[in-house]
């Protein structure tokens, strides 16, 4: 707890942007996530890491509510997006997810051309006017997911066609194109090769410039290279939240300790 | 001596021979069975099959030869001696080959592998002789009857006594329009309900719901045909056809079209809803993730990416409407004319196949010769129809496999 209000105590609190409190998830009878109180800042790289089965995704899936598509998921607790309740009756949760958008673990690309990959979002939330809006929002998020010189020449050949690092920079820049205000990524590098890693986490590292990012990885590494801030999740608790230099050099707790040095997980 | 004792003595020795094959072999082995090659119960298995195979073998070339007309009916007993003495060869060679050093384990896997070749053979084989014995029997039709007249004939009125005119064209026509009025009733509806099934229902509505929609699919098709005589036919002609002056037929297009249309509800149902199970759950929670409803995810997402196998089964549902015969008997009629309304009574190929070969009929004339030119086109249709679904379909699961 010490942590989290250091956390709290560093930023202003217009920095806040997502503000989870004792948020509970229940998958069926079993108790999947516990007491996760966190604040997540704006224009910031933050991690979640953990061993598998700690509940991280399952947290990260809570803040689009994408735990609503599993029918026995059932989540307590209060998470504020800008001060507003994510789980409040009033939210239309197909309107959340369009201002938290996700990245996959796995590419998965739409079975359809490179251009109406990236189009889709803008398409569906009416974000252009015409054509040429289109095609300059389509450029723009391809440059911001830095595809636009490897596909501007086959704009509407499949997506899925494409390399696998290439397919998830795609659904980088599909998320991105709908301009979100935080983006979620879980384990974006887990089918990535060490190259295209080293390329989605530069990306990672100019999306911080617009919004704020929160990545679930396996590898301490990639949370010690990308991010600013990092969670420990341990048995579905959240166990130790800090800068992500403290939590990886003078980590607070015993377990967090255990994790980074490989003894756990 | 019949066959059939012939064949159960030859079971019976089969039966023999595998007690006898297991005790030898552990005979043989002594007091270590690890020195035999094979365990002692492949030995039995070995000198059963090697007691069975050869009497079989001779059973059915004796069957093929007296089909063939080359051995008389009187051979039967002199094929089932044959026969017997094949079993109690092929009996001792088997006991004389248990040995430690003798591959049973390996002679079996071979002899299993023949089986299920010569099951798979006999699938084919009689594809093939369905297809000739059509094919010949159609060569024979168009010896007879002009074969242009046939294609392209616009008149079907079939006269025993000859000089009839046998032209396909408004059994075609008949065919292909109820077709395509089933399949405007159930390729939508079929379709909604797998969408419903698959993406909607909860596990409990699924679980129960999906069973009921099967049930349609057990209904025999003599059923609906009841059901389109006595209930579809007379409502439609009673509350639309006389009404709006279009007919007074009780049975018409419509009718067959709507019950056959109902029938292949559960069909296309159940074929899109594997199709639309096997789009990856990812590719939903990518356009969810991005703010789509489910119903724009549906639209836009899965059905794009599970068309291809959409075609698929909508292709198997036409070929299965247009070999359907029961429910057009009973539902729209036997009269052969080409109309475009689909109030009136009309006919398909197959309504007039059975009509053509029912009653007394020496196979010599085209009238009944025609039933197998009818066949034979509507075997074409249908198996193009199902090469294209087939093919359309693989294409389709190369793309997630």
């Amino acid at each position: 707890m010490y942590d989290i209000n250091r956390a709290e105590n560093a930023v202003t609190q217009t920095d806040i942007k997502i503000s989870a409190r004792k948020v509970q998830v229940y998958y069926g009878e079993k108790h999947a996530l516990k007491d996760v109180d966190v604040d997540i800042q704006d224009k910031t790289v933050t991690a979640f890491i953990g061993p598998s089965g700690c509940g991280k995704s399952t947290f990260l899936r809570c803040i689009n509510r994408m735990n609503d598509t599993i029918p026995i998921a059932r989540v307590e607790g209060q998470i504020l997006l800008d001060g507003e309740d994510v789980y409040d009756r009033r939210v239309d949760p197909v309107q959340l997810r369009a201002k938290v958008g996700m990245v996959f673990q796995k590419p998965n690309p739409f079975p359809k051309s490179i251009y109406d990959n990236v189009a889709y979002g803008p398409r569906i939330h009416g974000l252009s006017r015409n054509r040429a809006e289109l095609d300059a929002i389509v450029e723009k998020a391809l440059r911001g997911a830095a595809l636009w010189n490897e596909v501007k020449d086959r704009l509407h050949e499949p997506g899925t066609g494409l390399s696998g690092g290439q397919q998830q920079r795609l659904c980088i820049a599909r998320a991105v194109a709908t301009s979100p205000e935080v983006l979620l990524m879980d384990e974006p590098c887990s089918a990535l090769d060490p190259i295209a890693t080293a390329q989605v986490e530069e990306l990672i590292e100019e999306l911080r410039s617009q919004f704020s990012v929160v990545i679930v990885t396996h590898s301490m590494q990639q949370a010690a290279r990308v991010s600013q801030k990092t969670a420990f999740f341990h048995l579905g608790s959240l166990v130790e939240y800090g800068d992500t230099d403290d939590i990886f050099t003078k980590p607070q707790d015993s377990r967090t300790e255990a994790y980074i040095s490989g003894r756990i997980g | 001596m019949p066959l059939s004792w012939a064949v159960f003595a030859s079971f019976l020795l089969a039966a023999a021979g595998y007690v006898i094959g297991r005790s030898r072999a552990f005979a043989t082995a002594g007091p270590d069975v690890r020195k035999l090659h094979s365990r002692p119960t492949y030995h039995g298995y070995s000198v059963a099959l090697t007691a069975l195979l050869p009497p079989l073998a001779v059973l059915a070339v004796a069957s093929i030869l007296r089909m063939a007309g080359v051995l008389s009916d009187s051979a039967g007993p002199v094929a089932g001696l044959v026969a017997l003495a094949a079993a109690v060869a092929g009996l001792a060679w088997g006991v004389m080959r248990v040995g430690q050093q003798f591959q049973a384990r390996n002679a079996v896997e071979r002899m299993v592998l023949g089986l299920l070749m010569l099951c798979s053979l006999i699938a084919i084989v009689t594809t093939a002789g369905i297809v000739l014995s059509l094919v010949f029997e159609t060569g024979r039709f168009f010896q007879l009857y002009d074969w242009k007249t046939f294609f392209f004939g616009t008149e079907w009125t079939p006269r025993f006594q000859g000089n009839s005119q046998l032209g396909i064209v408004p059994l075609l026509w008949g065919t292909l329009y109820i077709s395509f009025i089933a399949l405007l009733v159930s390729v939508p509806i079929g379709l909604f309900a797998a969408i419903y099934m698959s993406e909607y229902a909860t596990r409990r509505v699924r679980s129960i719901a999906k069973p009921a929609i099967e049930v349609l699919a057990g209904i025999p098709t003599i059923v609906y045909g009841l059901f389109a005589l006595i209930t579809v036919g007379p409502l439609l002609r009673d509350y639309f056809a006389q009404p709006l002056g279009l007919g007074n037929s009780g049975s018409s297009v419509l009718t067959a079209g709507l019950v056959m249309g109902v029938m292949l509800i559960p069909f296309v149902s159940s074929l899109s809803d594997d199709i639309i199970n096997a789009v990856p759950q990812s590719l939903r929670d990518g356009a969810l993730g991005l703010g789509s409803t489910p119903s724009e995810t549906v639209r836009q997402v899965v059905l794009p990416a599970a068309l291809p196998g959409i075609v698929g089964a909508v292709l198997l549902a036409a070929s299965r409407a247009i070999g359907e015969t029961m429910i057009v008997v009973l539902g729209a009629g036997a009269s052969a004319q080409m109309s475009l309304n689909p109030l009136e009574a009309m006919t398909t190929i197959t309504v007039k196949i059975v009509s053509q070969l029912t009653g007394d009929s020496d196979f010599n004339s085209p009238e009944t010769l025609v039933a197998f030119a009818l066949g034979l086109t509507l075997f074409v249709i249908t198996l193009g129809l199902n090469v294209v679904a087939l093919y359309i379909v693989r294409k389709y699961r190369e793309q997630y496999e």
